[in-house]
């Protein structure tokens, strides 16, 4: 790590380090994106996120900015949404997106795995009400197909239904007709996708040399 | 397809295997003789005529007993009524007699089952092979020499084209770059630390191994160290190992014959040169490279854009289709052969590039038919290569020399994994996902030699450490696909390396996978770090917005990925169901789930749908039965392969057939349910039929679909569906679709869409396994 530079400030990054795992020269730079992005204040607020122009692509932009403001994903008790996160809330959603690193146990794995399922089902579950409700299942779809031009409602309906369905079959296989499931459950989500291997798919390269501007490529992380 | 249809019934008829077995054998047998006379033949045929005028010739004793044709062409009659000219078909005749025998011993092997768990099938290939070679020799006569035309124009490219075509991109994508490390410059340091090595020792060694000079070795070595993709995939096929090890492994093989390439003429041409400076060497070789890779890619891609235009417009000439695909891919092959590039390098591109946009505007069948075609053609070549190769061996001129091929051999072993773990380790240093060292043992223990090296070998200049050189070469082939070959198995299990995962790609991890790439995305944006994800989206929103547009046809060109994942699923269903006649198989239900379980109650929202009267209820369950009968005895008789045409017949006119598509579809879009029952069968090559659009699962064999038929109203207008489909009585079906009509949601999908649709999926529900890729690299 580059000790040239830490010694200034040990103790500021010390406890960012270890609540959520980051490297100093990572929360450096992600330092500086915060001042870049919050115009070197101190909080951020949704109208700065949603001025980066390369998100106005993005088919779930809405979704990630929520994400981003959750409650739910600074790993306390509380629900809800800020109105306004500091570095320190920032930092937080952004170690959901850590790699595992060739020193992880098993153990931690599962925990890595568990904890980004978790942020993907809070952002599926809007009312946080622990299920993934068709209604909401529905959106999800109809946000993903919402940036590829005119999509016929009926088929994102029906796609949706059919991820429903396949969920409720393989997990509740016996199911009388006049029961009704109520929705994706965290357990069930988990066994849906345990194919997907979260672990080692969700998660971006941080930066750790020094540098916050736009470039691309390969870089130690 | 030969391999499918030989599977069936293997495994049905295990007792009766052993009398087939031996029937095989003697059929094998026989077969084999012939080949040995019709090899010899071909020597002696043109001087029949001569020997029998001179009976001097000491051959001639032999020969005569073999060619009575002699004795005929002697004594005139008026008119032949029959006679023997083997001449004119001579070269046909052999061919596929070698073809046939190819494809017995394949079959042989298969009903075997013993034999073929523990040994590999390339090994027991090439021991057929030494048989034959050994028996032509036996005969006296000059066995067919693996030569380089005959290898890597018609041998080769199906093989290549098979792999590249199927190459799960997504995988390949994002380990490019170690597959590049592993590739160039695993080759380069073999080829040097072994070549280096080598020359050393036999300065060392003494006068016999001193007339080897630098460059000959190097050559040699550059030969020597290229991991072969042919034995690769032969082995490695019947092997399930995860899918990073598989890309790895393959990757690397397929890209370091470019690396061989460049290294082969570029030693080539300084061995001319006579002497060589260091500087040299390495501009030879970057600009070589760079040159090489790049223009292979460019070649390849090229052509693959062309098929794909190309593809756009046959939509009224179907049957052609698949040809396309080929004769592009076989030119892309050669023209980069022509520019000296690396024809194999050119393939992959060409058939990365053209698959996502031909997928989408070709039929069913004819994709159907590319994937059977390729698959027949590269098990067939994979056969022919590793027999010719034991027929070469025991053929060719040997000077055997322990010291060299014993060396050549170690040393081989020595350099791939010392490349391996060095490479590893700096490689791990900019990996996400690690390389444990299980990884790296297989990525050593699985560059396998193979038939390019023999045959590139017999380019080499006749210089008299020619033959010492093939012998070692030969040497290290066997010895890698022998050794490594047969215990790699074991040790995969041993090892508990990963298997590859059933992949059933379910609709769920479809949506998730698209979800996460856009969630990934966007945090990559927010983090102001434009990074993998980034480029990505970007190359995928170029490819949505001007490729697609000018390389698929019609509506196809807009539709999300997402939606023609699912139609896809939709479509698979309906012709799992039809097949299986689920309507057959009512009353046992396994999950009851149905839309009602997840759908609130209430105003069903604009999805009224119009009840039947009773009275047509039960002229609909009547038919219903009736037909029931006649599907129940029909499908029982087939295997699960066979192609089910029966129920498709071509009297069904061609429009109402589509209609009844449309309408099934859309029953089946909305009232979605499991599909039918799947057989596990163990398909040949398993590298690539893999279980896809796998909805759900079954634990139990012989599973009932899940049906929904017994429920409620919705179920007999989708029975009465499947029954249209099943019975090809016009008349009747046509009084039912009135009626189907009328029940039908007043929902009116954009015909012309569906009329493309449905012409892609007519008839031939073909396999149940299909191998799509998901090439969501190109969305």
């Amino acid at each position: 790590m580059g000790a040239s530079q830490t010694r200034t400030e040990p103790n500021e990054f010390q406890d960012m380090m270890d609540k959520t795992g980051f490297s100093v020269e990572q929360i450096k730079n992600l330092r500086k994106r915060f001042l870049q992005l919050s115009g070197n204040e101190e909080t951020i607020s949704r109208e700065n996120l949603d001025s980066i122009p390369a998100l106005a692509n993005n088919p779930i932009k809405k979704e990630i900015i929520n994400a981003i403001f959750d409650k739910r994903n600074q790993h306390e008790s509380e629900v809800g949404s800020f109105q306004e996160i500091g570095f320190e809330q920032f930092l937080m959603v952004m170690s959901h997106f850590r790699p595992p690193t060739l020193k992880t146990t098993p153990e931690e794995k599962e925990a890595l795995r568990k904890e980004k399922l978790r942020f993907l089902f809070n952002m599926h579950d809007t009312d946080n009400d622990g299920t993934i409700t068709l209604d909401e299942y529905r959106k999800v779809v109809e946000e993903l197909l919402s940036k590829s031009g005119a999509i016929d409602p009926e088929t994102a309906k029906g796609i949706a239904d059919a991820a429903m369905l396949e969920v409720a079959s393989t997990n509740v296989p016996q199911m009388a007709p006049d029961e009704f499931y109520e929705g994706i459950t965290f357990e069930h989500f988990e066994q849906i996708l345990e194919g997907l291997e979260m672990e080692t798919r969700m998660h971006i390269r941080f930066l750790d040399v020094g540098t916050a501007t736009m470039r691309c490529g390969r870089s130690t992380s | 397809m030969a391999a499918l249809a030989l599977r069936a019934p293997r495994s049905s008829s295990s007792s009766g295997g052993r009398s087939a077995a031996r029937l095989a054998g003697l059929l094998a047998c026989v077969l084999l003789l012939a080949a040995g006379a019709s090899a010899s033949r071909d020597e002696g045929s043109g001087e029949s005529n001569g020997t029998r005028r001179d009976p001097g010739r000491v051959e001639s004793g032999t020969r005569r007993d073999l060619h009575p044709r002699s004795n005929l062409t002697a004594h005139k009659k008026a008119f032949p009524v029959l006679s023997f000219n083997y001449e004119h078909v001579r070269k046909p005749f052999e061919i596929s007699l070698w073809i046939l025998l190819a494809l017995l011993m394949k079959l042989g092997f298969h009903i075997i089952p013993r034999v073929s768990n523990v040994v590999p099938e390339s090994c027991l290939l090439i021991v057929v092979g030494l048989l034959v070679g050994g028996l032509i020799k036996a005969i006296g006569e000059k066995a067919p020499v693996l030569h380089y035309e005959l290898f890597f124009f018609y041998l080769l490219p199906p093989i290549i084209l098979d792999a590249g075509y199927f190459l799960p991109i997504r995988p390949f994508m994002e380990n490019l770059g170690t597959i590049l490390v592993f590739a160039v410059v695993g080759t380069l340091w073999n080829a040097f630390f072994i070549g280096g090595m080598m020359y050393a020792v036999c300065q060392i060694a003494g006068a016999q191994l001193g007339g080897v000079d630098l460059l000959s070795c190097l050559l040699f070595r550059t030969i020597i160290s290229a991991v072969d993709p042919v034995a690769v995939l032969a082995v490695f096929k019947e092997i399930h190992i995860n899918d990073l090890l598989h890309i790895l492994l393959f990757g690397e093989s397929l890209l370091n014959n470019a690396v061989t390439v460049v290294l082969y003429h570029l030693f080539k041409e300084f061995s001319q040169a006579g002497t060589v400076t260091v500087g040299d060497a390495l501009l030879g070789i970057v600009c070589f490279f760079v040159v090489l890779s790049l223009g292979s890619i460019m070649v390849g891609a090229i052509y693959g854009l062309l098929g794909a235009f190309t593809s756009r417009f046959t939509s009224h000439t179907r049957v052609i289709e698949p040809l396309f695909v080929f004769l592009y891919s076989y030119m892309a092959y050669l023209s980069a052969e022509v520019f000296r590039l690396s024809g194999i390098m050119s393939l992959i591109p060409c058939g990365v590039t053209m698959r996502p946009y031909v997928e989408a505007n070709i039929s069913h069948k004819s994709h159907t038919t590319i994937k059977y075609f390729l698959k027949m053609w590269s098990s067939v070549n994979e056969t022919l290569i590793f027999i010719f190769l034991g027929v070469s061996t025991v053929a060719g001129p040997h000077a055997w020399n322990w010291t060299f091929v014993i060396l050549t051999v170690i040393l081989c072993l020595v350099s791939t994994v010392l490349g391996v773990i060095g490479l590893t380790y700096i490689i791990n240093k900019f990996r996400i996902v690690k390389l444990t060292k299980k990884d790296q043992f297989i990525v050593a223990y699985g560059g396998l030699r193979g038939a390019i090296a023999f045959s590139l070998g017999f380019l080499l200049t006749n210089n008299k450490m020619k033959n010492m050189f093939l012998t070692a070469i030969i040497t290290v082939i066997f010895f890698t696909v022998f050794v490594q070959g047969m215990t790699i198995r074991p040790l995969v299990e041993l090892l508990a390396v990963k298997k590859k995962k059933e992949s059933k790609r379910s609709i769920n991890e479809e949506i998730h996978t698209q979800f996460l790439d856009h969630l990934l995305t966007g945090i990559e944006e927010v983090c102001g770090h434009y990074g993998h994800h980034h480029w990505k989206d970007k190359l995928n929103r170029f490819n949505k917005s001007y490729v697609k547009k000018w390389l698929i046809a019609g509506e196809r060109s807009t539709e999300p990925q997402l939606i023609s994942f699912y139609n896809k699923m939709e479509m698979k269903q309906a012709m799992m169901l039809v097949e299986s006649g689920s309507s057959a198989k009512l009353p046992s239900i396994v999950s009851s789930v149905s839309m009602q379980n997840i759908q609130q109650k209430g105003p069903t929202r604009g999805r009224a749908i119009p009840s039947i009267s009773k009275s047509r209820e039960a002229e609909i369950r009547k038919i219903l039965r009736a037909n029931l009968q006649k599907t129940r005895q029909r499908l029982r008789s087939y295997s699960r392969h066979d192609l089910l045409i029966d129920p498709f017949k071509d009297n069904l006119s061609e429009v109402r057939f589509r209609k009844q598509r449309v309408e099934m579809e859309r029953r089946m879009s909305h009232y979605l349910t499991v599909p039918a029952n799947r057989q596990e069968t163990t398909p040949v090559r398993k590298v690539c039929f893999e279980p896809e659009h796998q909805v759900y699962t079954y634990d139990t064999e012989g599973e009932s679909p899940r049906g929904r038929a017994a429920q409620t109203h919705p179920s007999p207008p989708d029975t009465i569906g499947l029954v249209n489909e099943a019975t090809p009585r016009p008349n009747q079906s046509s009084a039912l679709r009135d009626r189907d009509e009328t029940e039908l949601r007043a929902k009116a999908p954009d015909d012309q869409e569906e009329q493309l649709k449905l012409s892609r999926c007519l008839s031939d529900p073909g396999p149940n396994k299909d191998e799509e890729e998901d090439g969501s690299f190109v969305s």
